[in-house]
Formats: C-alpha cells, structure tokens, sequence
C-alpha cells in the first residue's frame, strides 16, 4: 500500500480516488499507519483504509480466501459511470506493480476520452499511436502497428 | 467520508442494495458460492458497498457510491503489518 500511496499525486493528477480494504479493523490501519506506512511513504496512507473484517466485500468481489480468513491482492479499476473496466487479482506473495496500474488507467482514460473510437494496443503508453477499429482495420492491424511498440 | 462513531461494537462492512443477480441466486439457491465469485465482471458494474474506514487521523463510513463520476483503484490486500 506504500507505493500506491507514493504514487498518489500522480494518481491523483489523473482524477483517480483510491481505496483500500482488508479484513483488519479500522484501528488496526491507524496503527499500522503511524507505525510503518507513515515511515514508507512521505506522509504515509493519505486515502481511506477499508475494514472489511466480515469479509463481506471481499466474499463479491472475488478476492475472499474462506481457509485463510484473509483478502488476496485484487485490484480494480472503477470507470466514472461505476462499471469495472479491469481486474489484477495476485496471491499474497507477490506485489503488485502501480506503474502498470498508472499504464493502464491512462489507457482506460483515452479510450473514453475518444468515446471508445480509439483502442489502444498491447503496452501502450501515451503518445504512442492507437488503432481505430473498423471494416478498414481488419486484416491491416500488421500494417499500422508493429510489435516492437509494445516494449 | 462520512462521520463514524467510535464504540466498543466492531462495525463491519457490506455490500449495498439488491446486486444485479440477487434475484437470480435466491431462486437457484444452489450454489451460491460460485454465484458469489463470478458476480464482479470488467464491463460489468461495481457492486455498491459501504465499511468502516480511517483517513488522516480520522475514523468514518465509506461507500463505492460517493464515487461515481471519478475514477476509482480499489486494492484489496491481505492484511496490515504483513510484508509485500
């Protein structure tokens, strides 16, 4: 949670709200932010700390483990309208990567912005070119993108 | 975030309002726990939820609703003080 509360003037910037949740109480995240996250992250967590403790959240979103009574790593990105446009779920020993999750907002971002006119194709980033799909597009993709702007 | 009371009780979170296939599990009934899984989609609705939070030294309600019209990140984690 550190980086992503690192990385939150950027997201921010963007017009991007964060919000996290576990199962811990609300207590719990005001002492696990004094302590540690405070010391991780200028300022530590500046957005809302979720508790979940009945696991209630984490039960419909898909990301409750019943054995272990905790929450894995599930991430979403919530469009303006409330409608799920990308789901990253990880179990608990591997973090997750924020500048991918910057990438992909923007991505999400441009695709509305164009009222979905303009696709963007795989690792794109801003600035790179986009495809515009349609009858002309089909079977032309080779011609008007290369795989080497995906790295 | 609206205003949370502090007391001794433990609030807890939940979902808000009927979801979109609340009807359809209570007439199936049988397997709720795959119902429960395959609830959230991408291009489908987020489904409304309101939970006890802490922010800036403060405790209080919040709810996926006070959102719309922004762009939302919504982490899940396993818990605090673990160590990824």
């Amino acid at each position: 949670m550190a980086a992503v509360a690192a990385k939150f003037k950027v997201l921010q910037d963007m017009g991007v709200e964060v919000l996290s949740v576990s199962v811990d109480s609300h207590f719990v995240h005001k002492m696990w932010q004094d302590y540690e996250l405070s010391k991780m992250a200028d300022g530590g967590v500046p957005f809302p700390m979720l508790s979940d403790s009945s696991g209630n959240i984490g039960k419909v979103y898909g990301v409750y483990d019943e054995d272990a009574g905790v929450e894995m790593r599930g991430r979403f990105i919530i469009d303006p309208d409330g409608v799920v446009q990308a789901i990253e779920i990880l179990t608990p020993p591997v973090g997750r990567n924020v500048n991918e999750l910057i990438r992909q907002i923007k991505a999400f971002q441009h695709v509305r912005k164009t009222k979905g006119e303009e696709a963007t194709p795989s690792g794109w980033q801003p600035g790179k070119p986009t495809l515009k799909p349609g009858p002309d597009l089909v079977g032309k993709v080779w011609e008007e993108w290369k795989v080497e702007s995906a790295f | 975030m609206k205003e949370l009371k502090v007391g001794c009780g433990k609030p807890i979170g939940s979902t808000v309002g009927l979801l979109a296939n609340e009807k359809e599990t209570k007439e199936q009934d049988t397997n709720k726990e795959v119902v429960a899984m395959t609830r959230v989609r991408v291009g489908k609705k987020a489904p409304d939820f309101e939970a006890p939070a802490y922010q800036d030294g403060k405790f209080g309600q919040v709810s996926l609703s006070d959102y719309l019209g922004k762009w939302v990140v919504l982490c899940f984690y396993p818990g605090d003080f673990t160590f990824v």
